[in-house]
């Protein structure tokens, strides 16, 4: 179930297929992506869909930061869905790589989750996310 | 040497607000031992064989007074009033509770000082030359390259939740002190057509599978240096193995795949991360190399009166050539005879921190073979700072020698070890206690492991020991012919192990048969290099 959600459009209703399903027949909106999939086959096909969602079967599997970030760099504007083992601590990180909805196994706390969003107010590195980094406030 | 900035202050008091609320929550049983492992762990906060270990990052091993003070201070306040300087280049103290940790934190940031990423499966704190900014042999002063570094890896959004831990080292001199080809990147500076740039090694490491890192590029211009590591990351975190952590680390990527694959691979998606604009602008270097600038260095070239022997000894062991004239490099010995490898009492810590503000510009540095450096000291004050550390018990003359130890804490401390090192350590230094002796041997780097983990670098010992559980009995296997230097190698098992007392007697007698077989000012692995194991398996076994 989705809990925490950084956007204002509607939330899409088809049921995510997956990778290799979508590879065969194409014309669902919304993908689903295991931790070992390619998140680069999907770039010819960005535009119509609405929502991929990246899998994170076990929290300490960082793959998914990787696919996010490929995704939002080849321009992918829709719905980016972390599912699974996500952890509050996580989803700062997952915030920067481009994820923008978030559907945990097991229910976290609102409070804690927007606490550990507004610890920082700027990041070092450039990412998938508006950020400015640091080196970049410094020369203007 | 590097100021915050308001951003970099902002950074480290903001993370203190988050792992405190981390603890608490911990505490309250919001989280479990298994979620809050990695991100204690990239606190720098372990949990031991008897308590929590917490390891305070050095980045690149440099730091001034104020901060080696406080190191002194929370060993006093939060520990058993000592700490231990580790392999890369930290310090860690042994006896944490975990209530203190944000109060720790805390006080550490109020001298530009943190715990973040020197544990966990991230980036780790960059580790580089103990004689950056003194050595005469460098292209430039690597820090600044290291502290840009830093700032990147610093909560790198993509590169925190990695197959395994990562480390970088940077050096900028032929002469390698930072065993830069034995980490997972490695980047020597070098300069071409005038310009500098970075040779990039990637996948070496020690562990339970030793590897030299080979050659992925041999120059990467700077401005391009963070989106090529981008792309050596990226394809690691997409590819490198999950399945079995022993198997998780660059090293068996790039052994699985070919050096060739792996290059193939980094410069299509460096193609592809270099239109991003991740790379600072070259001004960004040149801000953080104005911190970095040579010291007002004024001393005539004095050469020290010699007339104390011990002194004498002192000078011609410890003290290294500066690239200033009427300077040296003074190394202080963490390795006393009968003492814990890198270990150092608060007001041992003091009192190099002291020496430091008096005579060496306010610097100090933590080398990786866990022993502590005055970079800039006028040679005019070379007798002084000498007496100083010799009332501290600082003074031993053993730089390089064979009772200059590397030992990780072992099964002392460690709930990863399988046999102690601390002891061995100890009969080893006693043994051969004798300095004349010791002299006569000339550099021989041994190097002790309590486990297969390799903390202790034995892979890249001269003379290696590795302890090892046989059977509930602690059992000690030796390796020859590694080295961490330029001439990097991996050790090679000789035989059968030993326990406690026989590897202490089989050093001996390796140490014996150099003695008999050396030519001219051959040293201890240039001997065994030349004259293969054999001797020395006769001598031993028998």
């Amino acid at each position: 179930m989705v809990e925490f959600r950084y956007r204002t459009d509607e939330v899409t209703e088809q049921p995510s297929v997956t990778l290799d399903a979508f590879l065969d027949q194409s014309n669902a909106t919304a993908v689903r992506l295991e931790p070992d999939d390619d998140a680069r086959a999907l770039i010819p096909f960005l535009d119509r869909l609405t929502l991929i969602e990246v899998a994170f079967p076990k929290f300490r599997d960082g793959r998914g930061y990787s696919a996010a970030r490929i995704l939002r760099e080849a321009g992918y504007q829709g719905e980016l869905r972390a599912q699974g083992d996500v952890l509050v601590d996580q989803i700062a990180y997952m915030r920067r790589c481009g994820f923008d909805s978030f559907a945990p196994e097991a229910s976290l706390n609102p409070d804690a989750v927007a606490r550990a969003l507004a610890y920082y107010d700027h990041a070092y590195q450039g990412a998938a996310d508006s950020a400015v980094p640091i080196w970049k406030l410094r020369h203007g | 040497m590097y100021k915050y900035d308001n951003y970099d202050q902002a950074m480290v008091d903001a993370r203190v607000a988050e792992f405190r609320d981390q603890i608490n929550r911990r505490i309250a049983g919001e989280m479990t031992e298994d979620q809050f492992k990695p991100l204690r762990l990239m606190n720098g906060l372990y949990l031991q064989l008897h308590a929590y270990m917490l390891r305070v990052a050095i980045p690149y091993g440099t730091l001034d007074s104020r901060q080696m003070r406080m190191l002194a201070h929370i060993a006093r306040k939060y520990d058993r009033d000592y700490g231990h300087f580790t392999t890369r280049q930290n310090i860690q103290y042994n006896w944490i509770k975990l209530e203190d940790c944000a109060d720790i934190l805390e006080e550490l940031a109020t001298v530009e000082m943190h715990a973040i990423q020197t544990s966990g499966n991230c980036i780790r704190n960059i580790s580089s030359d103990q004689y950056a900014g003194a050595a005469a042999d460098e292209v430039t002063d690597p820090r600044p390259w290291a502290e840009l570094l830093r700032q990147w890896s610093t909560f790198h959004p993509e590169f925190s939740y990695l197959p395994r831990k990562f480390k970088i080292a940077v050096i900028a001199s032929y002469e390698d002190r930072a065993a830069m080809r034995l980490h997972d990147i490695g980047l020597e500076l070098v300069r071409k057509d005038g310009e500098l740039g970075a040779r990039v090694f990637v996948g070496g490491g020690m562990g339970r599978t030793p590897m030299i890192a080979p050659e992925i590029n041999p120059f990467v211009k700077a401005d391009d240096l963070l989106s090529y590591l981008e792309a050596c990351l990226r394809v690691y975190n997409r590819y490198g193995r999950r399945d079995n952590m022993y198997k998780a680390r660059i090293k068996i990527l790039i052994h699985e795949i070919g050096a060739d694959e792996y290059r193939r691979q980094v410069a299509e998606e460096f193609t592809h991360v270099k239109t991003l604009g991740i790379d600072p602008p070259l001004a960004e270097l040149e801000r953080i190399s104005a911190f970095f600038a040579p010291p007002a260095y004024d001393a005539a070239n004095v050469e020290p009166d010699r007339n104390d022997p011990d002194f004498a000894l002192w000078l011609d062991q410890n003290v290294k050539p500066h690239k200033q004239a009427g300077y040296a490099i003074v190394n202080i010995s963490l390795k006393p005879i009968g003492g814990i490898p890198g270990d150092a009492t608060s007001a041992q810590i003091d009192v190099m921190a002291d020496l430091a503000e008096k005579y060496s510009f306010d610097e100090l540095r933590v080398t990786h073979a866990q022993n502590i450096v005055l970079p800039h000291v006028a040679k005019r004050d070379l007798y002084a700072v000498w007496q100083a550390l010799r009332d501290a018990e600082l003074a031993d003359a053993n730089l390089d020698l064979i009772s200059d130890i590397i030992a990780c804490p072992g099964l002392d401390y460690c709930s990863l070890a399988n046999a102690r090192s601390i002891p061995v350590a100890q009969k080893i230094a006693t043994r051969f206690a004798d300095m004349d002796r010791q002299r006569d041997l000339g550099e021989l780097k041994l190097k002790i492991s309590g486990c297969i983990n390799a903390c202790g670098h034995h892979h890249a010992g001269h003379i290696g020991i590795l302890g090892v559980d046989k059977k509930g009995v602690e059992n000690y296997q030796l390796t020859f012919g590694g080295s961490g230097a330029e001439d990097v190698s991996i050790g090679k098992i000789i035989g059968p192990g030993f326990d406690e007392d026989g590897v202490v007697d089989a050093v001996e007698k390796a140490t014996e048969v150099y003695k008999a077989l050396r030519k001219g000012d051959e040293r201890f692995v240039d001997t065994y290099r030349r004259v293969g194991l054999e001797p020395f398996k006769e001598a031993i076994y028998g």
